[in-house]
């Protein structure tokens, strides 16, 4: 059969949700893209699902509306979704399918690139390791970043999940290195305020040059919702593996990418998993979020950070644990620091980063960085715990010792966690802030710590030539 | 060969028609760029294909092309130290042929073929002796851990016509020739074996040696048996696959395998990393020596996680059949599970609990009872064994979803982690309430032979944590003061149970392995503390005294002690602990 054989139809059998069943014409490609021409004239997008002797299934980016199966027209393109890519990308704003809607010129392309890429093979890829300095205490000192990693922010509805990954957008680098970098930013079925909040804060902090970003609001079609983020990390591979660049995605909500999911999945009339998500959740997710990463022999990177809102605040719901089972940690904000006006508000005994311990250290942060994260955690939990307990019993029936651990518990939060929206920590200040919380505690307590440590970074013998 | 044509694709699956002759989990080729699939049905003339690679772009009218072949693992000298992915292709070779991406329809072969590898025939051996299957030919000293012993395949027997000298060969040079029936059977290095079929052994063997992990909380609370068979379920950052790499780097084996199913790039490459920069305690060599990696992660095809499963048992059974005691680790089970699932549905058949197949159980069964300890074919007579440890990833941490509870029905040991004691960063995170072993009794006269204190040492500390959970809850209620002073010790002591034995960093150059010798002597320091602290008690000798005592430091220190130190540093302890504490009662 010739490549040059259009193949087209001009009659759907039915349409239902987003999906349309056609007659198959012989010669139709799995997954191959579908244009749509709808008597207005309009062109839709849309994607082969299903392919058998009879029929053939389309999901339409677009949805379903107004398409008219006796006349609309159907038309196989012979090859899978792919996206024009080029540098010119950079600073410009385009929808969740890659076209522009800030008004400028259509881009040049300097490649098409399928928007399901390739999976990166495990043996090729570079351990990820390097320090990134964020300047926001709970995060640097207690849940370390590192390139190439993928951590989400688990919030919920309501909490200033936007404002801390602006921050972390504005104040993120690498300490002492001077590269190229950039910010993939995709917006998925978010509210037009939240979209531009981003946008807004990037361009004050003048780095809009350095930012890409993909943008499909809650009015925008659910199904193209699907593609967002496959879109925005095609281009972030673009930049990373194609030009060096080191790139920062950063992509909200995902719980409305995986409510798409679903209802494209109940028109579908699969079997429902839990709560009526579809049970190859995990592995959709996991197609998405193992595209961050290092790769050997390679200069950029790619590291992610999701956001999703919890439904109900419930971190056991599908969706923020399947994220949990794939990701490298998460960070999750706290209703409850938030309502006692801490800011970030951090869970810091939830939250985790799984590849912190190769990322701190000496030569990447400091030597005692470790000890001091696990000494403050241990005491923190302590502190949790007797918070508790004289909830019951009362402070007065603690002892000294124990209101000692109660106290720091307080101070952590408020001195250690809660910070400015502006304020730019270094990971030395936010350690030595670590210190003098943890020289409120006595001495011994210090379990966790090397003495060598303690003797050198002890408030009580910093200054007094423990080096010698 | 039975050629057919596609007739429907929808995700991994593809429906083949014109497939009379073919048989189910014959691998086919699909389409024109020959992926790789498997039957896993017929019905009529139709095949239901399970695709393991990307079906993006196929047709319908392609051809489907049977192998005539089942899905075989090739093994063999070459496989030690190397990285694969479901259907066994080298991805450290891929990677450098052919670039950082897993594009499809790649196909190279599993070993190398030009490699000469050194080999010593088995001078017990003569011209003219009946040999059958798992008789060893000679032994190839792979890596410096490694003596590949070369056997005949199982099924293959008579007489030995030739046998090569010592010398240089290749896995496809012809290394010996059997005459059997009149007929001339060519041997090489090289052998294939279908996945899902376990190989043959002459007897099962009771599972009577404790596996040693170096691990604290495995070795002396919840032990594994060699050829034993155990789960480890846990939540998202329970620390489950810490724990999983922990045991697959020192475990004392000969061979571990670890199969990474489904799970992440980031951990695994982290994994490959470790395991070339980590030494073995007991030889000083990199443990890549003694390992081999399946890697199927989350975002590569589906379908190949359940070959990878498969794929690691069968090279474990493999090494077992030398007689070597083998530790194949799956991380994680679960994830093999939502692949049956998905295909299961694409098939549109009755689901099970939560969707998942029905026969779900039995699957899992059909993996976990491939462990097992047995005298192996063939002569020299031998014993090896092979032991499964898999992770379970519960939805939501919850115990109760089809997948733990299946997997409960199979195995022997349950190392259950707890999500709470991760976010207290009590590492590993194994409850010590809900996990449970039931090799104790069958491992304990091992144990006993050099450590007679073993099993009253287990049973008392985790009769003293049962005890503490049963105190916490009326501690919750009245406060601590209320208790008196004997509970108040006993709180004390399992504080430092939980803390001084229990926790173990996995990233300490020290503390992360754990000899046996030093983990009975670490719990027998505490429980010394314990009785002589008793006594002070009973004496009126004031708790306060007692924990002010500088020797609880000193225990707290105990994990950083090198092991070879640690016998000095245990009699010191125990000194101190029964002068200090008589001179508190001395001066009360």
């Amino acid at each position: 059969m010739s490549e040059l054989y259009v193949k087209e139809v001009r009659r759907a059998l039915s349409a239902r949700g987003s999906l349309l069943f056609v007659e198959t014409v012989p010669g139709i490609k799995y997954n191959e893209v579908v244009e749509i021409t709808l008597e207005t004239g309009e062109v839709r997008l849309g994607q082969v699902i299903d392919v058998s002797k009879d029929f053939a299934v389309l999901q339409v980016f677009g949805g379903v509306s107004e398409v008219n199966i006796k006349k609309a027209k159907i038309r196989f393109k012979g090859e899978t979704l792919k996206i024009p890519v080029s540098l010119d990308m950079l600073g410009r704003i385009f929808d969740g399918l890659g076209r522009p809607i800030d008004r400028g010129p259509p881009i040049v392309p300097e490649d098409w690139l399928d928007i399901n890429s390739a999976p990166i093979n495990p043996a090729s890829r570079e351990p990820p390791t390097e320090f990134i300095e964020t300047g926001i205490s709970a995060i640097d000192g207690l849940l370390s970043v590192v390139r190439g990693q993928k951590l989400p922010i688990f919030s919920g509805a309501g909490l200033p999940h936007n404002r801390i990954a602006a921050q972390i957008v504005r104040q993120a680098r690498v300490r002492g290195k001077e590269e190229r970098f950039a910010v993939v930013f995709a917006a998925i079925g978010v509210t037009y305020e939240e979209a531009y909040f981003f946008i807004e804060n990037l361009k004050q902090a003048g780095n809009i040059e350095n930012v890409v970003a993909f943008i499909n609001t809650a009015a925008s079609p659910v199904i193209e919702r699907i593609a967002v983020p496959r879109v925005a990390l095609t281009a972030a591979e673009f930049l990373a593996w194609k030009h060096g660049m080191h790139v920062l995605v950063v992509m909200t909500d995902m719980t409305n990418y995986c409510e798409a999911l679903r209802e494209l999945s109940a028109a579908r009339e699969e079997v429902p998993g839990r709560r009526g998500y579809p049970g190859y959740m995990y592995t959709d997710l996991a197609t998405i979020y193992e595209r961050a990463g290092r790769i050997k022999g390679m200069k950029g990177s790619i590291t992610q950070m999701p956001i999703l809102t919890m439904p109900n605040d419930d971190i056991t719901h599908p969706i923020p644990d399947l994220t949990g089972y794939i990701t490298e940690g998460q960070i999750v904000l706290s209703r409850d620091l938030d309502r006692r006006g801490i800011y970030p508000p951090v869970d810091v005994l939830l939250s985790l980063s799984r590849l912190m311990k190769d990322g701190v250290g000496p030569g990447k942060t400091r030597e005692d960085h470790y000890q001091v994260f696990m000494q403050l955690i241990a005491a923190y939990t302590e502190g949790q715990y007797l918070r508790e307990l004289s909830a019951i019993i009362g402070v007065e029936s603690l002892s000294e010792h124990d209101k000692k651990y109660l106290e720091f518990a307080d101070l952590f939060e408020r001195k250690f966690i809660n910070q400015g929206e502006y304020e730019r920590r270094t990971i030395e200040e936010t350690l030595d802030i670590g210190w003098d919380l943890l020289a409120t505690l006595p001495e011994e307590d210090l379990k966790l710590i090397s003495v060598e440590n303690i003797k050198k970074y002890h408030p009580k013998y910093r200054g007094k030539g423990s080096t010698s | 060969m039975v050629v057919g044509k596609i007739k429907r694709v929808s995700g991994p699956l593809v429906v083949a028609e014109g497939m009379r002759g073919s048989m189910v989990y014959e691998v086919v080729y699909v389409g024109e760029e020959r992926l790789i699939g498997e039957i896993i049905g017929l019905q009529g003339e139709d095949a239901f294909i399970q695709v393991y690679e990307d079906t993006s772009g196929l047709r319908v009218g392609e051809p489907v092309e049977g192998s005539g072949s089942l899905l075989s693992a090739e093994l063999g000298p070459g496989i030690v130290g190397k990285v694969y992915d479901g259907l066994q292709r080298p991805l450290s070779v891929i990677g450098e042929l052919i670039g950082p991406f897993v594009k499809r329809g790649v196909k190279l072969p599993a070993l190398p073929r030009d490699v000469k590898w050194p080999f010593t025939r088995n001078r017990d051996l003569k011209v003219g002796d009946k040999v059958g299957p798992g008789d060893v030919l000679g032994v190839v000293k792979e890596t410096p851990l490694i003596d590949h012993l070369i056997m005949i395949p199982p099924g293959m027997h008579g007489e030995l016509k030739e046998l090569v000298n010592d010398g240089d060969y290749t896995i496809e040079d012809t290394i010996a020739v059997i005459e059997s029936e009149g007929r001339k059977i060519e041997l090489t290095m090289l052998q294939k074996w279908p996945v899902r079929k376990p190989r043959p052994y002459t007897r099962r063997l009771e599972p009577t040696e404790p596996l040693i992990t170096g691990q604290r909380v495995i070795d002396m609370m919840f032990p594994i048996a060699r050829g034993g068979k155990a789960a480890v379920p846990g939540g998202f950052g329970s620390g489950k696959t810490v724990l999983l790499q922990t045991l697959t780097k020192w475990a004392r084996t000969r061979l571990n395998i670890y199969v990474g199913c489904g799970e992440r790039g980031n951990e695994m490459a982290d994994a490959l990393h470790s395991f070339l920069k980590l030494k073995d305690p007991a030889s000083g060599r990199p443990l890549a020596e003694k390992a081999v990696f399946v890697a199927n992660t989350s975002n590569m095809p589906v379908a190949a996680r359940e070959t990878s499963v498969f794929l690691g048992v069968t090279i474990g059974e493999y090494f077992r059949d030398m007689g070597y005691d083998v530790l194949m680790v799956a991380d994680s089970t679960s994830r093999w599970a939502e692949a049956m699932r998905e295909i299961s549905a694409r098939l549109e058949e009755m689901p099970g609990e939560e969707g998942f197949p029905a026969y779900l159980g039995s699957r899992l069964a059909e993996f976990y009872e491939r462990s097992g300890r047995v005298d192996c074919l063939g002569r020299p007579k031998r014993a090896g064994s092979l032991t499964i440890i898999g992770a379970v990833s519960p939805p939501g941490a919850d115990f109760s979803e089809p997948v733990t509870q299946n997997t409960l029905r199979y195995i022997g040991t349950l190392i259950a982690l707890d999500v709470s004691l991760a976010n207290r960063r009590h590492f590993p995170a194994v409850s010590w309430l809900l996990s449970y072993s039931r090799y104790v009794e069958t491992i304990e006269r091992s144990w006993r032979k050099k450590f007679p204190q073993w099993r009253e040492l287990r049973d008392r500390a985790l009769s003293i944590l049962q005890r503490e959970s049963e105190l916490m809850e009326i501690v919750r209620l009245v406060g601590p003061d209320a208790l008196p002073e004997a509970d108040k010790l006993l709180l004390d002591v399992a504080k430092m149970i939980r803390e001084d034995f229990l926790q173990q960093n996995a990233f300490h150059p020290i503390d992360s392995y754990c000899p046996p010798e030093k983990t009975v002597l670490m719990l027998d320091v505490i429980m010394k503390f314990y009785d002589h602290s008793s006594k002070a008690l009973l004496s009126g000798v004031p708790l306060d005294k007692i924990r002010a005592l500088p020797v609880k430091v000193k225990i707290a220190r105990m994990k950083e002690v090198p092991p070879e130190e640690f016998g000095k540093v245990y009699n010191g302890l125990i000194n101190e602990i029964k002068s200090s504490i008589e001179s508190l009662v001395k001066g009360g």
